[in-house]
C-alpha cells in the first residue's frame, strides 16, 4: 500500500518547469531520499508535499486521497525545516511543545511527550535553554523533536544536516535512520550528499532538472546507474563515449573491451561510466588500458591517480601510488564497463 | 590616525550641545534669582497647578501612543502582506509627510479642524451642525497621532519583515492556523518593534509643546508649554530648568523600562 502517490506533479516558476510531471510512489514506513544538485526541483517537491508551494498540475494523494486541497496546519505532515526555522522567543521546551499546544493536549500529556522526545534527542535538561544558546548540532536536534514530537505518518527532512560538520552530520546520519527505524514513520529526505543518501535511504530518488532520472535501492543507484547524470552523481565516475560495436562489445577510441551490456543497436553512440574503483593496476599481460600516469592525488584512504591512454583521461582510486609519468597497466573487468544510454538532451 | 582621533568632532559635538547644555540647566535648576543654592525650583512641581500639567501631560502622550498604537500595528502587519510594489508604495506614503515641515504640517491642521476649516466646511454642506474642534484636547491628541503615526509604525513594520518565513512555515506545518501563527508567533516576535514604537510615539508626545499651542490654543498645556513660558515669557530660567530636569528625568525612566524589554532583538530606530 502506497502512503504517498506524486502523480505527474509539476511545478512552474515564471515559465521555467522546476518540476517536470514527475511520478513517485512511497510506502510506509520508507526511508526515501531525493537527491539532486541545487535546483534539481527536489525542494519544491519536498514543499509541495509539506503544503506550502501548491502544484501547478498533477495530484498528490495520502493513503489515497487527494492531499493538495488540505492546508499545511491541518496534514499529518511534519518538516524538519533547512534551518531549523525554530521559534527564538520560546525555550527548547515550548519549542518542541508547541504543536502539541495548539492541538490542546492536557499539560501533563505534553509534560510527558516533550520529556520523551528530548531523551530520544539526547538533550534531556535542556527544557529551559534559550534556542540562541544552543549549538547547530543541539537547534538541529530540537527541529527533529519539535517534528517527532506530533507523531506524524511522514516526517520531511531538507537538508537537515547541511550546516553541520563532517563528523557531526555522520553520527547524525545514523541517528537519523535509528529514530526511523524505531518510531516506524515514512521519512522524505531531500539532500544534494550523494553520501548521506547512500548511507540512510531505502530508496533513493535521483533528480536533475525537475526530472527523475532513475528510482532504487542505494545498492542498485550506485551499481547499476540508468544514466550518465546518475553516475556521475552518484561517486565519482569515468565517462567517456562509446560506440556499441555489438552485443557485449564496446568501442572506445577505436579499441575494443569486452563489456557484458546487450540490446543496443549496432553502432549505437553510447556513453561508457567506469568506477574508479574498479580500475586496478595490475601487470602487462593482464592490462585492459595502458598509459602514463599524469597527476596523483593523495585522498587518505586512497590514492586518486589520472592516467592517459589514446587521449583519453581515466581515474584509478588506488591504495597504491605511481610516479608522475610512469606507465601504468589497468585491469578492467568485462561487467565493470557500464554502458549507458545517451540523455537525450532536454 | 583616522581610527584614534575620528571620534574627535563627536566627541567635541556632544560635550558642546548636550553635557554642556545639561550642566547649565541643572545649575540653574539648583539655584535661585540672587544666585544662592536651593531646592525650591523642584518643590514647585508638586504644587497643584504644575502637578494637573504634568498630568495632563502624560494622559495626553498615553492616549496618543495608544492611539498610534491601535492604528499602527495593523498598518504594519497589513504593510508586510501586501506585493512588494503596493508594499514600497504605502512605506512611500507613510514616509512622506515626514519630508515636509513640522510646523508647516501642524498649521494645515489648524486649516483642517478650523470653524471655517475643510471638516466644517463638508458638515454644513450637508446642513449639519458645524463642531468645535479647534482648542480641544481631542484635536490635540489627532494631530499629535497624525505626526506621530510613522514612527509607531515603521519600527513594528522593521521588526514583522525580518521575522524568517521559514518560522511562520514551522508553526504552520506544526497546526497553527492564520490565527495561531499571529497570536503564537507573530505577535511576539513583533514585540521589541511595539516597544520601540511606543517609546518613539511617547517620549516625543509627552515633551511637545508646539502642538498644545497651536492646536490647543493655550488651553491644553502641557510641560513643554509650560517650561516654554518660563524660559521665554516669564523669563524664569530657574523654575524652567527645574522642569525640564524632571522632563529629562521622565524621559530616563521610560527609556530604563522600554530596554528592558526590546533587549537586543532589533527593530530601534536609533
Amino acid at each position: 500500500m502506497n502512503l504517498i502517490e506524486l502523480k505527474n506533479l509539476t511545478k512552474i516558476y515564471d515559465g521555467e518547469t522546476v518540476v517536470d510531471h514527475i511520478d513517485l510512489y512511497i510506502k510506509e514506513n520508507e526511508f526515501v531520499t531525493m537527491l539532486g544538485p541545487s535546483g534539481c526541483g527536489k525542494t519544491t517537491t519536498l514543499r509541495m508535499i509539506g503544503g506550502f508551494v501548491s502544484p501547478d498540475d498533477g495530484d498528490i494523494l495520502f493513503n489515497g486521497d487527494d492531499l493538495t486541497v488540505i492546508p499545511p496546519y491541518k496534514r499529518q505532515i511534519n518538516t524538519v525545516f533547512q534551518k531549523y526555522a525554530l521559534f527564538p522567543h520560546l525555550n527548547v521546551y515550548e519549542n518542541i511543545a508547541f504543536g502539541l499546544r495548539i492541538k490542546k493536549f492536557k499539560a501533563s500529556e505534553i509534560d510527558k511527550k516533550v520529556k520523551k522526545m528530548l531523551k530520544l534527542v539526547g538533550l534531556e535538561g535542556y527544557e529551559k535553554r534559550k534556542i540562541d544558546a544552543l549549538s547547530g548540532g543541539q537547534q538541529q536536534r530540537i527541529a527533529i523533536a519539535r517534528a517527532l514530537v506530533n507523531e506524524p505518518k511522514v516526517l520531511l527532512l531538507d537538508e537537515p544536516l547541511g550546516a553541520l560538520d563532517l563528523k557531526l552530520r555522520k553520527d547524525m546520519q545514523i541517528e537519523l535512520k535509528a529514530m526511523q527505524q524505531e518510531l516506524g514513520i515514512t521519512f522524505i529526505y531531500v539532500t544534494h550528499d550523494q553520501e548521506e543518501a547512500l548511507t540512510m535511504s531505502d530508496t533513493i530518488v535521483v533528480m536533475n532538472k525537475g526530472v527523475i532520472q532513475q528510482i532504487g535501492s542505494p545498492t542498485e543507484i550506485y551499481n547499476e546507474p540508468e544514466n550518465a547524470f546518475v553516475a556521475d552523481f552518484i561517486g565519482e565516475s569515468n565517462i567517456v563515449e562509446g560506440i556499441m560495436l555489438k552485443d557485449k562489445v564496446v568501442s572506445i577510441a577505436g579499441n575494443s573491451y569486452d563489456c557484458v551490456d546487450v540490446g543496443f543497436n549496432p553502432n549505437e553512440l553510447i556513453d561508457v561510466v567506469i568506477r574508479p574503483e574498479d580500475m586496478t593496476m595490475c601487470d602487462k599481460e593482464h592490462a585492459t588500458f595502458t598509459g602514463t600516469v599524469e597527476q596523483v592525488v593523495f585522498k587518505g584512504v586512497h590514492y586518486e591517480i589520472l592516467f592517459k591512454s589514446d587521449k583519453q583521461t581515466w581515474m584509478i582510486h588506488s591504495t597504491k601510488s605511481a610516479d608522475i609519468g610512469a606507465e601504468v597497466h589497468v585491469h578492467v573487468e568485462a561487467f565493470d564497463f557500464h554502458i549507458m544510454r545517451k540523455v537525450s538532451a532536454c | 590616525m583616522l581610527k584614534k582621533y575620528g571620534g574627535v568632532p563627536f566627541i567635541v559635538w556632544t560635550i558642546v550641545f548636550t553635557v554642556l547644555p545639561i550642566l547649565i540647566i541643572t545649575y540653574y535648576s539648583i539655584t535661585l534669582k540672587d544666585g544662592s543654592f536651593s531646592i525650591d525650583n523642584f518643590k514647585m512641581f508638586f504644587d497643584p497647578r504644575i502637578l494637573n500639567i504634568v498630568k495632563r501631560s502624560l494622559s495626553v502622550a498615553v492616549l496618543t501612543t495608544i492611539f498610534c498604537l491601535l492604528f499602527g500595528y495593523p498598518l504594519a502587519f497589513f504593510m508586510n502582506r501586501v506585493k512588494p510594489t503596493t508594499e514600497r508604495f504605502l512605506v512611500v506614503l507613510l514616509v512622506l509627510p515626514m519630508w515636509m515641515n513640522f510646523l508647516l504640517r501642524t498649521y494645515a491642521w489648524q486649516a483642517i479642524l478650523g470653524k471655517n476649516g475643510v471638516i466644517n466646511a463638508v458638515l454644513s454642506f450637508f446642513h449639519l451642525p458645524t463642531q468645535n474642534l479647534m482648542f480641544t484636547q481631542t484635536a490635540v491628541i489627532i494631530v499629535m497621532v497624525y505626526n506621530f503615526l510613522p514612527f509607531m509604525v515603521l519600527p513594528i513594520y522593521t521588526v514583522i519583515k525580518k521575522i524568517d518565513k521559514g518560522i511562520v512555515e514551522a508553526a504552520e506545518d506544526l497546526g497553527a492556523n492564520q490565527a495561531k501563527v499571529f497570536t503564537k508567533v507573530i505577535f511576539p516576535l513583533s514585540l521589541p518593534g511595539v516597544v520601540s514604537g511606543i517609546s518613539m510615539t511617547f517620549l516625543p508626545a509627552v515633551s511637545s509643546f508646539v502642538v498644545p499651542d497651536l492646536i490647543g490654543g493655550g488651553k491644553s498645556n502641557m510641560i513643554g508649554n509650560l517650561i516654554e513660558k518660563q524660559f521665554l515669557l516669564l523669563s524664569n530660567w530657574h523654575l524652567g530648568a527645574a522642569l525640564s530636569m524632571v522632563l529629562v528625568l521622565m524621559i530616563l525612566i521610560s527609556v530604563y523600562f522600554t530596554n528592558q524589554y526590546s533587549d537586543d532583538e532589533g527593530g530601534q530606530l536609533w
